[in-house]
């Protein structure tokens, strides 16, 4: 477990939803402080998933499961999420 | 007009158009930024909405969706994803089948 409390909690809510092969969060926060598109206060993470969900899916549908699964997170701690979604098949 | 309508409209009268942070000339967002850029590289003309400069869509285009970030790009009277997608499809050369085949459609 990391010790970023943000991290964990969408550790927590992507693991639960689309029980992932794998899963890369990192806190990518700092590169953005302060830009006038930041000033609400959420973080910046970049996602990197594989998970058998997405296998068939496209992009687009791969993205709304994973806000999907962030649910309410995305208008409070999270100002955007980077995501990389694969499906098992594609993982290189 | 209803923010709803104004949104609809954007996204129907232009082939291509990005919602962005900021204009592709000053953008105000990496996020923004890259996924402009990847637009512009298409070589086709494209529109675009300043949501900073317009704090009723700004507040309203994640219902309109149903998608919770910026920027939000659509073709074709289609939402196609945010900055990632966006790469991703640029990368594969699928983009600018897409922005031309909207260009074509729109002609």
């Amino acid at each position: 477990m990391s010790d970023n409390p943000r991290v964990n909690m969408i550790r927590e809510k992507l693991t639960a939803a689309l029980s992932p092969v794998s899963l890369d969060i990192e806190d990518d926060s700092h590169r953005h402080a302060g830009h006038a598109g930041a000033a609400g206060g959420g973080g910046h993470f970049n996602v990197a998933i594989t998970a058998a969900a997405f296998e068939g899916k496209s992009l687009i549908e791969r993205h709304r499961m994973v806000y999907a699964a962030m649910g309410d997170a995305m208008q409070t701690d999270i100002h955007a999420l980077s995501i990389r979604a694969t499906a098992p098949s594609e993982a290189g | 007009m209803d923010v709803m309508d104004r949104i609809r409209e954007q996204v129907e009268k232009n082939p291509v158009v990005i919602f962005m942070k900021g204009t592709p000339q000053l953008p105000q967002c990496g996020f923004s930024s890259r996924a402009a850029q990847a637009l512009q590289a298409c070589g086709k003309d494209f529109g675009y909405v300043n949501v900073l400069a317009d704090p009723e869509i700004f507040e309203n285009l994640p219902r309109f969706a149903n998608w919770p970030t910026f920027p939000q790009i659509y073709i074709n009277g289609e939402l196609i994803g945010g900055c990632d997608i966006t790469l991703e499809l640029f990368q594969s050369g699928e983009l600018k089948k897409m922005v031309e085949a909207a260009h074509e459609k729109a002609a």
